[in-house]
């Protein structure tokens, strides 16, 4: 074969390659495109072309107290339940990485079940199991914000649990080791020296489960009290009268707030590294 | 700087014994070495007197006190890990005045000590860089400032030297050497390695399968080894396996009549002789015996010969490179003093 022959066949590879990957980045970025123009057309029912230009979809998101109010609920419910999901995965990581134990395996992989579980199974086994509690207990379980919190907790878990311990893999057991050493003890070598090294670990593993906690539908549907709603049940149920692009600028809204957050964490630490 | 003792102290897992009772007096400012093949029961060991493994039974004191069941972060000891185990998030400074900050040494000394030590090393320039931004010898010699640093009472090395390359390894081992004298300190080292254990050594400690099986000098073990195990692991050895049939007489396997050391013991034993006692001059040696060359090794300033002696006993030599060499094929004259050999009778 000649050596022209070999580039060609090279490049033409080289183009299959790039082709591919552009399909798949314009499949993924196309409908947030979509939705973004969207949000800026002046008429009510989408259409194209767009009639015109307009910020007024925005003032209309705030004016609308199911958004305001769904936002302050989910942001509230994925702050709480990240909190809790860390405050129960990252122990739990620790032992599975660190401790040999009977069933370690299974814990493992219970750890991350949650997000193999279908959404509304989730939903309504913990729906059934709220009930029964309540029954049993004759606390108020159902429709709490508590129990959503907990609920919530659950889809945060699996996020949180497998990316401190890829963290976790990465790092040396001797470096706990020098540090008892040195003279710290099991407490101090944790906060100084093991939280450290796996903090990309959980920041990544924290900002994964809050945006799954804030974008969750299915689960919260099954959860929520009555007249007060999440974020995406708020879309949704706005969804069943109207499709003007308040929703669309909601969309946006959530997307530009997430996407703030992830440039930002990475600053600090580098997410890319453990993701 | 202290002294350590150990005294029978064991490690078991189940029925699985990994040290089977070490029993040890490391004096002030020694350097002792455990050497041995791996799973010999050396990195426990080493892992006991640290406090990272606790003994199942013995006793081990460090100066005055009994530190057997105390945690590693109450004992007074400087460990070099094989894997250097560097703080990645901390600079060089901070690595070093680690422990010093864990023993709540005002902020000002901590700096003090830390430059000074690392001066030491010859990585005071370095102070503000993190590890990923040094190079392997230099890491290493971080790791021994840092256990350094807070003036251990014993200095604990495990493998100190065996992610360094060749070279390196040679520099290293005498630095660590020299600053050791010169601090006066106790230190433990543990390797696998035979040259870097005799280069550094005070005294070793030679184990296998979970036991010591002898403490010496570098002559002791290799001139006076203890047992079988010892004189093969320890340089190098011919064994030709026979019986001792009257004083200083044995006969091999293959029916070899040689002379031996007047004082070994009458039944089956084996010889162990070193390549460099034995010579081709062999006129008026205790034993003289005739054979066949069938390996020859051109090792530059020596020459390493294989000879067969009988259908089941061969000989290796080392020779000094005179500028002429055997070749495979030549009948020679294998010669040795009768106490060259170093008997051990077989149980």
């Amino acid at each position: 074969m000649s050596a022209v022959a070999v580039h060609r066949r090279i490049s033409a590879r080289r183009w299959a390659l790039n082709g591919t990957a552009g399909l798949a980045l314009g499949f993924i970025v196309l409908p947030l495109v979509l939705v973004t123009w969207l949000a800026f057309f002046r008429q009510e029912i989408p259409s194209f072309p767009p009639e015109g230009y307009s910020l007024k979809w925005f003032g209309a998101v705030f004016t609308n107290k199911n958004f305001v109010g769904g936002f302050l609920l989910s942001a509230q419910v994925g702050i709480a339940a990240t909190a809790l999901g860390l405050l129960l995965a990252v122990p739990a990581s620790l032992a599975i990485a660190r401790r040999k134990f009977r069933g370690r395996g299974a814990v493992s992989s219970l750890l991350l079940l949650p997000l193999i579980v279908p959404g509304v199974v989730l939903g309504t086994a913990i729906y059934v199991f709220q009930i029964e509690a309540e029954i049993a207990t004759t606390l108020p379980f159902l429709g709490s914000t508590a129990g959503l919190i907990c609920a919530h907790a659950l889809i945060v878990i699996p996020w949180v649990a497998r990316l401190v311990t890829a963290s976790l893999a990465g790092f040396d057991p001797a470096i706990e080791e020098a540090a008892k050493n040195l003279g710290a003890t099991p407490w101090t070598t944790f906060w100084r020296v093991t939280l450290p090294s796996i903090r990309p670990g959980i920041v990544a593993g924290a900002l994964f489960g809050f945006v799954t906690s804030f974008g969750n539908l299915e689960m919260s549907l099954f959860l929520v009290g009555a007249g007060r709603t999440t974020l995406p049940i708020a879309i949704l149920q706005y969804l069943e009268w109207k499709i003007d692009p308040t929703v669309a600028a909601v969309s946006v809204m959530q997307i530009v707030l997430i996407g703030a957050a992830m440039l930002l964490t990475d600053r600090f630490v580098k997410i890319s590294r453990v993701v | 700087m202290a002294r350590l003792q150990l005294n029978n102290l064991s490690k078991r897992y189940g029925d699985h014994v990994v040290v089977a009772g070490a029993t040890l007096d490391v004096a002030d400012g020694e350097f002792l070495v455990l050497l041995g093949p791996s799973g010999c029961g050396k990195t426990t060991t080493l892992r006991m007197i640290a406090g990272f493994v606790e003994p199942s039974g013995g006793s081990a004191t460090i100066g005055a006190a009994d530190v057997t069941y105390l945690p590693p972060w109450r004992r007074n000891t400087g460990m070099v890990f094989q894997s250097y185990a560097l703080f990645p998030h901390m600079t060089v400074a901070e690595n070093v005045g680690f422990g010093l900050e864990m023993r709540k040494v005002p902020k000002a000394d901590i700096a003090a000590r830390a430059k000074e030590v690392l001066r030491l090393v010859r990585l005071d320039q370095y102070a503000e860089r993190y590890p990923r931004q040094l190079s392997g010898g230099q890491q290493q010699r971080v790791a021994l400032a840092r256990a350094l640093a807070v003036r251990p009472d014993v200095l604990l090395l495990d493998e100190p030297l065996s992610n360094l390359d060749a070279k390196l390894r040679e520099e290293v081992r005498i630095e660590i050497r020299e600053l050791q004298r010169q601090l006066g300190l106790t230190t433990i080292m543990v390797t696998h390695d035979q040259e870097e254990a005799l280069t550094v050594a005070d005294r070793l400690v030679v184990m296998a399968d979970g036991e010591i099986k002898q403490i010496g000098s570098q002559r002791d073990l290799y001139e006076r080894p203890a047992n079988r195990f010892v004189a093969g692991f320890v340089g190098r050895s011919t064994f030709l396996d026979g019986r001792v049939t009257a004083p200083g007489e044995f006969e091999t396997a293959g029916g070899l009549r040689l002379q031996c050391r007047q004082d070994a013991i009458a039944g089956p034993a084996s010889i162990a002789l070193r390549p460099e006692r034995l010579t081709l001059e062999a006129a008026g040696l205790d034993n003289r015996l005739p054979g066949q060359v069938e390996f020859v090794s051109y090792l530059g300033a020596v020459l390493e010969l294989h000879v067969r002696l009988s259908p089941a006993d061969r000989v290796v030599l080392q020779l000094p490179n005179r500028g002429t060499a055997p070749n495979i094929g030549d009948a020679v004259e294998v010669g040795w003093q009768r106490d060259a050999g170093m008997v051990f009778a077989q149980y």
